[in-house]
């Protein structure tokens, strides 16, 4: 082959190289397909990183009850958390494409107001789900886990079963500049009843709320300090990953976690995890699809703040907090 | 510019000056970690502790050597951690499905193959590896959890989960898994230091067109680093499981970068053909430690980050001014 012709050859293999890398790339960040059935309305659905089950579960109660009731879908997600980006592109398309509703689950309390305000704006009814903005009032009404709740029933709980035993506390965060995040820590301190910086808070370590981070974060407080004996976890991913180490070291931990996954329930079978408290995304994206569903037919906007419950789970109940055991946990939990 | 001199000399290179001092800068660093903590912490320097820093720099450290390679030879690996998440899922799925041998086989077959991919592109269409990987990283991380509907898959077979077992002697457990991360960063360093493969793969990395013009056949080297790259991925996949028994798609969402983090500070040059596998179990070792001791003194997780990218930060800059010296 003549020199020039190779490097042309070459070329179009590497800008075909590049159309398939970034077609990879889009891949991961295009939007749903859009439903063209029925002439009710168009909603759009916006969610955090689909690689979280929960966001997944909580998009697709909010497509399914949108089909339910024949109205086209439009769906976009964050693709790494904190991704308010990825939204805001996404809330502009749908302001575009003309919806009349959105649900919208902010990767970010504040960088998504301006774009929400335009929305609304525009008529169109706009609620967060799981999470809200700042203010809350940003948008029209908020759906979403009490999170402050939820940290308060397993504090509670684990001050109960403590009974008067000395507490060693370790604390094994998500990142708490996340709204959510904050609002478990700070909830579960209250309900042990201790303020932030307690001597009973023995440490505290960052995780990613997965398995492998939970581990190596409890390993090494447990290192550090071999009294530990309460912990509370993010999520029931980071418990299962501390439970390793604390195994691994042949300690006693009471492990306190939030979610209600199945896989953590069933850590609540087995004592993996003493106490858990349940979400109800499903409930929650219901609620968020029929509230836009009721404004746009009869004008009348939702508004305010929607607990959408939180029930403490545990096979070893306290007096004083109310709880179901694992095995309605089973039963009732929305997903892996 | 006179291409031949240099390359001559950088064939020299390896055997000669590098190896014999740039190990000495990360030991350093590592020793006077130890001696900090040690001074500072009443929790750091015994047995368990030891065997603990060991036990959480064998997913990072393994991963690491095959990063090392693909560095040696100029490129980076940005789907590297993906991979072995994929190589963990696939495990993880079959085995829940059925047995542990194919299960094991088609996670290693998946972290071969995926790595091959890379090199594929990056030999041959002469994509660069920051965009070939970049892609791949996008497409392997989606693929898993496609392929895992986003749940994760608990390990009970012995067989995957050996690594994270072994001999206790007293509070000190060494896992198989540490052994087999001794073992494999050994055997690598043979390959490297005491192979003709070796001398090639730095070769490459010091100057692609000055080894060509050496008679080193560029493309097939490449390949066989990616390639082999992959067989380490599969190995990193295996000790995750071993460590901690669960498939899950969502675990170490930055392995790629706690593996660049560990081969430069372990001083090899991101501009190839410099540095080594022994470099690379220091730096792993350093990352880990710093993260335990700090965690052990009490510091919040956010400055430990910091002192992690400051450590980055002076292993490129002295890398940097060794460079220059050496060009001078």
């Amino acid at each position: 082959m003549p020199k020039g012709e190779k490097t042309k050859a070459r070329r179009t293999l590497v800008r075909a190289g590049y159309a398939i890398a970034l077609a990879g790339v889009l891949a991961g960040l295009a939007p749903g397909a859009v439903q063209a059935e029925g002439k009710k309305f168009l909603i759009g659905i916006v969610e955090l990183q689909l690689a979280n089950p929960f966001f997944g579960r909580l998009e697709k109660s909010a497509v399914d009850t949108a089909k339910r009731n024949g109205l086209d879908v439009m769906t976009a997600e964050a693709s790494t958390a904190g991704d308010s980006a990825t939204q805001i592109n996404a809330l502009e398309n749908m302001i575009n494409r003309g919806v009349k509703g959105i649900t919208l689950d902010p990767a970010n309390a504040t960088a998504l107001v301006p774009i929400v305000k335009k929305a609304r704006d525009a008529g169109i009814v706009v609620v967060t789900t799981n999470t809200s903005l700042a203010p809350m009032t940003a948008a029209d009404a908020a759906y979403e886990t009490d999170n402050l709740q939820a940290g308060v029933l397993i504090g509670q709980w684990a001050r109960a079963t403590m009974a008067s035993d000395p507490a060693h506390i370790a604390m094994l965060d998500y990142d708490l500049a996340d709204k959510t995040s904050k609002a478990r820590h700070d909830g579960f301190l209250k309900g042990f009843g201790i303020a932030e910086g307690d001597p009973q808070i023995a440490g505290s370590a960052l995780t990613m709320g997965n398995a492998e981070t939970g581990q190596t974060a409890m390993e090494n407080l447990l290192s550090a300090h071999p009294n530990i004996n309460v912990i509370y976890t993010i999520n029931e991913p980071a418990a299962q990953g501390a439970f390793f180490a604390i195994k691994k070291a042949r300690r006693d931990v009471l492990v306190t976690s939030i979610d209600g996954s199945c896989s953590g329930v069933r850590s609540i079978a087995d004592g993996t995890i003493g106490a858990t408290v349940m979400q109800f995304p499903i409930r929650m994206g219901e609620m968020a699809v029929e509230a836009i569903i009721k404004a746009v037919a009869d004008g009348v906007k939702p508004s305010g703040f929607h607990n959408t419950g939180t029930v403490l789970i545990t096979d070893h109940p306290v007096a004083g907090v109310d709880s179901k055991d694992s095995k309605w946990g089973v039963e009732t939990c929305w997903g892996e | 510019m006179r291409e031949p001199a240099p390359a001559i000399a950088s064939l020299q290179r390896p055997t000669q000056s590098l190896f014999a001092y740039p190990i000495a800068g990360p030991l350093f660093a590592l020793i006077v970690i130890f001696i900090a903590f040690s001074l500072t912490t009443s929790t750091f320097m015994n047995a368990g502790n030891m065997s603990l820093i060991a036990q959480q720099s064998v997913v990072i450290g393994t991963l690491a050597l095959g990063q090392t390679l693909i560095i040696l030879v100029s490129g980076i690996d940005l789907a590297a951690g993906a991979i072995m998440v994929f190589g963990t899922v696939v495990a993880g799925s079959v085995a829940w499905h059925g047995d542990a041998v194919p299960a094991m086989a088609l996670g290693f077959l998946a972290c071969v193959v995926a790595a091959s991919i890379n090199g594929l592109v990056v030999a041959w269409f002469r994509l660069p590896p920051f965009i070939a990987t970049l892609g791949m990283f996008a497409i392997i991380a989606a693929a898993a959890r496609l392929y895992s509907q986003s749940r994760s898959f608990p390990i009970t077979s012995d067989l995957l989960s050996v690594l994270g077992s072994g001999p206790e002697l007293g509070m000190l457990t060494v896992t198989y898994g540490t052994m087999a991360w001794v073992a494999l960063t050994l055997i690598l360093g043979y390959a490297l230091n005491q192979t003709a493969w070796g001398v090639r793969v730095y070769a490459i990395g010091n100057s692609p067109s000055a080894a060509r013009l050496n008679g080193v056949s560029v493309t097939p080297v490449v390949l066989s680093v990616y390639a082999l790259a992959g067989v380490f991925y599969a190995f990193a996949a295996w000790q995750a499981l071993g460590r901690t028994p669960i498939a899950d798609p969502s675990g170490y969402q930055i392995a790629n970068l706690d593996s660049i983090t560990a081969v430069v500070i372990g001083g090899t040059s991101l501009f190839g053909g410099r540095g080594g596998v022994a470099g690379t179990f220091i730096g792993t070792l350093i990352v880990v430690a710093l993260k335990n001791g700090l965690t052990q003194a009490g510091i919040d997780s956010l400055y430990q980050q910091i002192a992690t990218g400051a450590l980055v930060m002076l292993a490129v800059g002295a890398d940097q001014y060794l460079a220059r010296g050496h060009r001078a």
